[in-house]
């Protein structure tokens, strides 16, 4: 059994990248593997999960659920493209860690690519919007209460200039 | 000055790398590794005829192809039984490589080793194994019937019956002016982390060596049991835990076969081998939990008194009980929570089933003890027309009787004595924090809107921190980097963060100079892992009081240098300096510079080396540089080993609301009143529970493990095993009670549990309080709610 | 969870796929937004030998409105569709449906058109097109065809797509002014298939209802006593949507639920779909 390599050419994170890959090669694969931009995590490959996706053309989509192959000529944005320009965190990295949004952290790449695509359309959701927002994406650590904070948080920091702290709900300093 | 950092909401040290996605998780790791995939048993029974590798043998890209017949000594024997106990008579394990039967579906049958996954997938589907169907047998009735059985050498498929009483339950239930006898039932789930399992190993053949990265809760015990099963002396093996994706269990759980034959592999190769364990594997070859049935008869006064309770249950550990029974025994000893049971008696039969083992998931056996003795306390409050909680309150313990001895044996083979707490306490801020004596006017306001509410509560007492020990290791480098180990490991807890805070306030360094590595045996080689809530008990306390002794011993050096007394002395943000002398003394010495006085040396390999050099420092020449009873460098090693467990506690109480039409079930409000001892980031802690409490709502609502009758698990995916969204969680609401311990340095007691232990007890009250309908078995669905809705109504 | 080995095609325009379709029969399966083909390939429960992508076909990405349809091209994301302003006021019905359609990281990527090929009895979007009497455009190499919602829907998964043919779009029929519309599901979770699903077109004259979840696909339910200018005839409604469903149990849902479901989802999409209807008296 041979494999007809098939070339593709686009760019991630900003730079481009030109490659031959078995076409049956997952973009999540294609990604962590070929890339080496581990980042993106696999956390189901059905498309259930939502830990590998990624930005399209700055749209969000399960990674595990395209070929590579297919995406010649995209613009992909993965969350090691979401730092901030002196490798920090981003403005919405910043917002995870702050209101403590993520514990093992194996999900979060997957909701900072969702996070940052949906606070373009939406800079300042409610929190009904922020949870209805991550929706689509499975943590089994935080219970989602931190990350529908860091939703509205990040959603302030996006925001040039942005003071204050995470304000999580629920919470009541001990007694 | 140093600011304190227990107890403070400190962010993350661990966020950075996450977040940015440089974490770096098993299948980050080895590029370069060949890939490992295995042909599973679709039969949940079944005896092997033949592995024909015919049509697999052309395909490009195989390396290897193995079967039971190619494991050679300890590795072709059975995985061990990790934790033997006196009455598991029948205890039975699987073999790396199933040898001759298969008994259940995903048991590994053939190995293959490819160059990626790809084609190693290629190679499995190519794989024949002819097998022999034997009946299956699924579920706890049809073990217990017994029809047919699971190993042919375990009659009635029973692994094990352990009693225990404090008297005649039987007699005092008999006696009792009331009594009520139940019959309860929680059915499986999984801990289900995002990441699955995974392991790399890479066998160095000049220096004969093993380095095996493992997704695991316990690296330590990894190292010993792959030593034991290659035949390899221990200190030629090695294992690293890298970031793990979250294990809430199932990756104590060791040496899972693949632990084994991926380093197996990787030394017969001669290659580093990796394999990766994809969404279907864990369905079904890691682990579940929860499956159990209970009998309950409970005897007791006109107050809601209990005067005797006897307990029997029928727990479900599935093919194989590779981690004995402690999932069993927590739950026949944790079920009597915050309350006096009277006498008690409690019985318990662990049985084989043909489907995937049973081992701790979040709680532990804990959720379904809860679940049963809240449901007894709701039901004497319904046949007694007392409210919920007034019944639960005349049954607490008391403050003033703690320690209180339950008269039991706990999982750790040690008595259950709780060591603090304040039931009464947390009870009211409960009532309090969810207003519970408000709610009859909420229900009217929503009755009178067409809406049907309910309210519900839960109490639970955890037993955390458990032994036998933890050890921590803290060495200051010249530069004043303060390096931490434990051996223990990481899922996600932030140990990282929660340990260097206590190692700041004990040694008195700037928290960002602290660096913590964990499950690491190249840094630490001792140590027991990560479940049971227990690593700020033990490796807080471990990391504690090594921290002690590094000060202790950089007071001394220093002493010496300042030409000043020890206990004149104290540490501040690094600084050895005098008492009292606000840092304005310059008599004071940092304690990189500490260290290098520690180091008696005769090379300058740098700056701080040269001034610890034989002709630079001036010493006595007539006394050894380095004395009698003393080391070299500003390090040390403590352990932490306590007599008995720690035993948290906490109250969930919930507010629900069931459709009346579509009999969908929406909680309004979740509210938790938690002690863990005292906290030492309570942001953690409350991201702990948030976390807890999500799976706890997943288990009571939407989670179960599906298994037809033939033993096939037919939910085995994402899309059918339904795991909460952010949409299916509720706000949680948490208000803390500080019962300190009194068992450790620290007064911790541990978090990582217990958010979701009460949660299918609590929510299960909520129903019935707004249904009016009795609860007895959970998960419950919309379409189960629906059907006891018309079982009520008489229609069939 | 890795797919077997395949063909890769990708055509650059539509000719060229209509041959390569023609070229490979029986052995050849088109790739749009491969939101349920690619998870089924991963499972190895789907392994076509052959795989055209037509992501790259320009012209197919296309959301056409007119006075009576509105057409979806092969290409057109569910999102595009469910946020395009003229397809919102000609038919709301479908951005009502379309938000039921698993999570928006999903619509982002998988087509509408795809849906209805895919033929999935639990999806939304074949109820829509049987509710709104649409069809769906086939192409080959040799010739198009036009089929109407009725006969392209021929059992679970299955559909009267041919070997070689492409469907390049599907057309959704505007109903006659002045009618409300409805979409209301019951989910395990938020985003999953529906238990029960149920669309509804409530007009001056008639209302139709479609239902998923309760059959072996769609199930359309012609309502004629149920007007929309005078109280719905809750017995007869319950009559005609009991004799056309015929649910099955599940792991999520007994049958009895999922009947119950029916008539329950039923009556509120009828009553919001009324509700809905312009020019209805506040």
């Amino acid at each position: 059994m041979s494999v007809d390599l098939v070339r593709v050419s686009f760019t991630v994170n900003g730079s481009p990248y030109d490659l031959e890959l078995d076409p049956r090669r997952l973009l999540s694969d294609a990604l962590r593997h070929d890339l080496r931009l581990t980042g993106t995590h696999v956390g189901c490959e059905h498309g259930v999960c939502g830990a590998c996706t990624i930005l399209v053309d700055d749209a969000p989509m399960r990674s595990c659920l395209i070929f590579a192959v297919s995406l010649d000529g995209a613009a992909i944005t993965t969350t090691e493209g979401l730092q901030s320009s002196d490798g920090g965190m981003g403005p919405v990295q910043r917002a995870f860690h702050e209101c403590h949004a993520l514990q093992c952290g194996f999900c979060t790449p997957g909701f900072v690519t969702t996070v940052t695509a949906y606070l373009r359309d939406h800079p300042s959701p409610s929190p009904e919007d922020a949870r209805e927002a991550i929706a689509g994406n499975l943590c089994r650590c935080t219970g989602y209460q931190n990350i529908v904070a860091a939703v509205q948080r990040a959603a302030d920091l996006v925001t040039e200039g942005a003071t204050g702290a995470c304000v999580a709900p629920g919470t009541e300093e001990p007694t | 000055m140093t600011t304190k950092m227990f107890g403070e909401r400190v962010p993350r040290v661990e966020d950075a790398r996450l977040v940015t996605g440089n974490g770096r998780f098993l299948d980050d790791l080895g590029h370069d590794a060949l890939e490992a995939g295995f042909v599973r048993s679709p039969q949940a029974h079944a005896r092997i005829v033949d592995i024909d590798v015919t049509d697999a043998l052309d395909v490009d890209g195989l390396v290897a192809i193995y079967t039971h017949e190619d494991l050679e000594g300890r590795m072709g024997e059975r995985l061990p039984l990790l934790i033997p106990h006196p009455t598991l008579t029948h205890g039975r394990t699987p073999y790396a490589l199933a040898k001759e039967e298969v008994n259940h579906v995903g048991e590994a049958v053939v190995m293959v080793v490819a160059t990626s996954r790809y084609v190693a997938e290629d190679i499995c589907d190519r794989v024949r194994v002819s097998y022999e169907a034997l009946p299956a047998v699924v579920g706890v009735e049809a073990a217990r019937a017994a029809a047919h059985l699971v190993h042919d050498d375990v009659p009635g498929n029973v692994a094990a019956v352990m009693v225990q009483r404090t008297g005649d339950a039987d007699a005092a239930v008999d006696a009792a002016p009331h009594r009520l006898e139940l019959d309860l039932a929680i059915e499986r789930s999984a801990s289900t982390p995002l990441e699955g399992k995974g392991v790399l190993a890479r066998w160095d053949a000049d220096d004969r060596s093993l380095l095996v990265h493992t997704s695991t809760q316990t690296s330590t015990s990894v190292r010993q049991a792959i030593a034991a099963k290659l035949d390899l002396p221990v200190d030629r093996v090695e294992v690293v835990t890298p970031d793990v994706g979250g294990g809430f269990g199932v990756k104590i759980v060791h040496p899972w076969p693949e632990e084994v034959l991926v380093p197996w592999a990787a030394r017969r190769l001669g290659r580093p081998v990796k394999w990766t364990e994809d969404r279907r594997e864990h369905f079904v070859s890691s682990a579940h939990e929860r499956g159990q049935l209970h009998e309950v008869r409970v005897g007791y006064d006109d107050d809601g008194r209990l005067l005797g309770l006897s307990v029997r249950f029928w727990h479900d550990n599935g093919a194989y009980v590779p981690y004995g029974l402690i999932v069993p025994i927590i739950t026949s000893t944790q079920l009597l929570g915050p309350y006096k049971p009277g006498v008690y008696r409690v019985e318990f039969t662990s049985l084989y089933t043909n489907t995937v083992i049973v081992t701790p998931y979040r709680g532990a056996g804990r959720p379904q003890g809860c679940f049963v003795m809240e449901r007894v306390m709701d039901a004497i409050a319904a046949d007694l027309g007392l409210d919920r909680t007034v019944v639960r309150e005349r049954n607490f313990i008391r403050p003033d009787e703690m320690p209180y001895d339950q008269g039991l044996v706990f999982q750790d083979g040690r008595q259950l004595v709780y060591d603090s707490g304040d039931f009464p306490a947390s009870l009211a801020k409960l009532k309090a924090l969810v207003g519970w004596d408000d709610f009859e006017a909420l229900r009217e306001q929503a009755r009178g809107e067409g809406r049907r509410v309910g309210i519900g509560l839960a109490c639970y007492v955890e037993g955390t921190g458990v032994g036998p020990y933890e050890g921590g290791h803290i060495r200051v480098e010249t530069d004043g980097t303060v390096v931490v180990s434990t051996g223990l490991t990481s899922q996600g807890q932030g140990h990282q963060t929660m340990l260097a805070q206590i190692v700041a306030d004990e040694l008195g360094v700037p928290f960002e100079r602290i660096q913590v590595t964990t499950g690491d045996t190249r840094r630490f080689k001792y140590a027991v892992g990560t479940f049971a809530s227990r690593t700020a008990v033990m490796s807080g306390s471990a990391v504690a009081l090594t921290a002690r002794t590094v000060r202790q011993k950089a007071l001394s050096i220093a002493a010496q240098a300042l030409e000043a007394d020890v206990e004149d002395l104290e540490v501040v943000d690094g600084l050895v300096q005098v008492k009292g002398s606000g840092g304005g003394s310059t008599a004071r010495i940092e304690l990189g510079t500490v260290a290098v006085l520690s180091n008696p040396l005769r090379y300058a390999f740098d700056e701080a080396a040269a001034r610890a050099t034989q002709f630079a420092a001036p010493a006595d020449p007539d006394t050894p540089p380095v004395g009698p009873g003393e080391s070299p460098g500003l390090e040390g090693t403590d352990y932490y080993s306590p007599a008995r467990s720690t035993f948290a506690n906490g109250m969930h109480a919930v507010v629900v609301e069931t459709d009346p039409d579509t009999a969908e079930i929406t909680i309004l409000r979740y509210c938790v009143v938690h002690d863990c001892g005292t906290l030492v980031n309570p942001m953690i802690v409350e991201g702990q529970i948030h976390g807890g409490v999500a799976q706890g709502v997943g288990g009571a609502l939407y989670e179960r493990m599906e298994y037809a009758p033939d033993g096939q698990l037919v939910n085995a995916s994402f899309m059918d095993f339904l795991m909460p969204y952010a949409t299916e969680v509720p706000t949680i609401e948490i208000d803390h009670l500080v019962t300190p311990s009194p068992l450790n340095p620290l007064g911790v007691k541990g978090a990582g549990e217990a958010g979701v232990i009460p949660g299918s007890a609590a929510i299960a009250s909520a129903i019935e309080d707004a249904e009016g309908i009795t609860i007895t078995s959970m998960p419950i669905s919309p379409s189960q709610l629906f059907e006891l809705r018309r079982a009520r109504e008489g229609r069939p | 969870m890795k797919p077997a080995p395949f063909t890769y095609h990708r055509p650059r325009g539509l000719d060229e796929a209509l041959e390569v379709l023609a070229a490979l029969g029986e052995a050849g399966k088109v790739l749009a937004g491969g939101q349920s083909l690619v998870p089924l390939m991963s499972m190895r429960l789907s392994a076509p030998a052959h795989l055209v992508d037509v992501n790259h076909v320009p012209g197919l990405a296309t959301v056409h409105v007119d006075e009576h349809v509105v057409r979806i091209g092969a290409l057109a994301r569910h999102s595009q569709v469910e946020h395009d302003a003229a397809a919102y006021d000609a038919l709301p019905l479908l951005r009502q449906a379309l938000r039921h359609v698993a999570h928006p990281t999903i619509r982002n990527r998988g087509t509408t058109v795809g849906s209805l090929v895919h033929g999935d009895p639990a999806a939304e979007l074949p109820a829509v097109l049987l509710l709104l009497d649409g069809s769906v455009t086939l192409r080959s190499a040799e010739r198009a065809r036009e089929v109407e919602a009725a006969s392209f829907f021929i059992g679970p998964m299955e559909t009267a797509l041919r070997p070689g043919e492409l469907a390049v779009a599907a057309t959704f029929r505007r109903p006659a002014t002045g009618s409300g519309t409805a979409f209301v599901e019951v989910t395990r979770r938020h985003g999953d298939y529906a238990v029960c699903g149920v669309g509804a077109v409530v007009g001056a004259s008639s209302a139709r209802v479609a239902l998923l979840g309760v059959g072996p696909g769609p199930v359309l339910v012609d309502l004629p006593d149920a007007v929309r200018d005078e109280p719905l005839d809750d017995e007869r409604v319950h009559a005609l949507v009991e004799e056309a469903i015929d649910p099955e149990a599940d792991i999520h849902a007994s049958a009895d639920y999922r009947r119950h479901l029916a008539h329950v989802l039923v009556r509120r999409a009828l009553a919001e779909a009324h509700h809905r209807a312009p020019g209805r008296a506040a």
